[in-house]
């Protein structure tokens, strides 16, 4: 049976069909989940999409968190429910504190929208585990505010506990710390990506398929073959 | 330290659709009887000398604020933080 990911679109969204598309492509099934129904209508997974929800107003993520449907994602992310949050949804993850940090203003202050390479860090989450580690991958970063920030104590034990998921290599974007693209929490199920793997799915449109990895460690996952950091 | 502070806020009849956004997600974790939030910007702008009440005043009208939509306060901020309000200060918010 496939894989059911849910795709929430809060106002003003952008990349939710992106993500969609990019689900059913690498093999899933995509569900439209929508901001204001509290129902997760069963699915397998939810990604938290791009864009600029709630106008961004006040900061990056902050009105989207109280959204009906991000009480229940948050539930049940607690409860080991797989949650991808993409570029705002990074974003919107972290002012949930459902990830540590926040995202900032790009620290040379310009949008910067181009193909990425990164580096694979922590294989152990739902959504990495079909990568190696050192794996170098391109996928498109678009941002004015992906710079990931978060004190000293934070960004060791981030280190640490192998939780940086992705980082910038041949130059960082944004002025991220420690030139993060991406952490997971704890138990591995949450995982905040700023750069944007639905972008790279397919030849025609993206610089790559390297984002199909991500949703192909999500259904390997689900599977029960993930390595996932819960051990 | 000469710090003068300026605060900027849309005038009362522009529509402040971010101070809406904000007062909408309030009831969904149980705040409730709050009719209206506005959004502003608060500036503050040190001197190397004294502060320059005029010149800050300057900047606000040129630059932070456009009077047309929005007004403006300028104070100079004392040692402890506060502000003392500077009552010619406030011409443009008429």
């Amino acid at each position: 049976m496939s894989v059911v990911v849910g795709v929430v679109t809060f106002p003003g969204s952008l990349d939710d069909r992106d993500a969609v598309r990019a689900v059913r492509r690498c093999g899933g099934t995509a569900v439209r989940l929508w901001h204001a129904d509290d129902s997760l209508h069963g699915v397998d997974a939810v990604i938290l999409p791009g864009g600029f929800s709630y106008g961004d107003y006040l900061r990056c993520g902050a009105i989207a968190r109280f959204a009906p449907v991000m009480e229940t994602i948050a539930d049940a992310a607690r409860g080991g429910l797989p949650v991808l949050g993409i570029c705002n949804g990074f974003q919107i993850l972290c002012e949930a504190h459902l990830l540590p940090g926040a995202l900032v203003r790009n620290e040379h202050l310009h949008f910067r929208n181009r193909d990425q390479r990164l580096r694979i860090g922590s294989v152990a989450s739902a959504w990495t585990n079909a990568f190696a580690p050192g794996q170098e991958i391109v996928i498109p970063v678009k941002n004015g505010e992906g710079r990931y920030v978060a004190d000293a104590k934070t960004l060791d034990e981030l280190e640490a506990e192998d939780r940086v998921i992705a980082r910038y290599v041949g130059g960082n974007p944004n002025g991220s710390l420690r030139d993060i693209a991406g952490i997971r929490n704890e138990a591995g199920n949450v995982v905040g990506l700023m750069p944007h793997p639905e972008h790279a799915v397919e030849e025609l449109t993206g610089p790559s398929l390297d984002g199909q990895g991500f949703f192909h460690s999500l259904f390997r996952h689900l599977a029960g073959a993930g390595a996932v950091a819960a051990r | 330290m000469a710090r003068v502070v300026v605060d900027v806020m849309l005038k009362p009849e522009i529509l402040d659709p971010q101070g809406q956004a904000v007062a909408g997600a309030l009831p969904r974790f149980g705040v409730t009887g709050v009719t209206s939030v506005r959004v502003g910007k608060r500036i503050e702008i040190d001197f190397a000398g004294e502060p320059d009440l005029d010149q800050a005043r300057l900047i606000a009208d040129r630059l932070l604020a456009n009077p047309v939509i929005e007004t403006y306060t300028v104070r100079i901020e004392d040692e402890a933080g506060g502000a003392r309000p500077q009552p010619s200060t406030a011409g443009a918010a008429a």
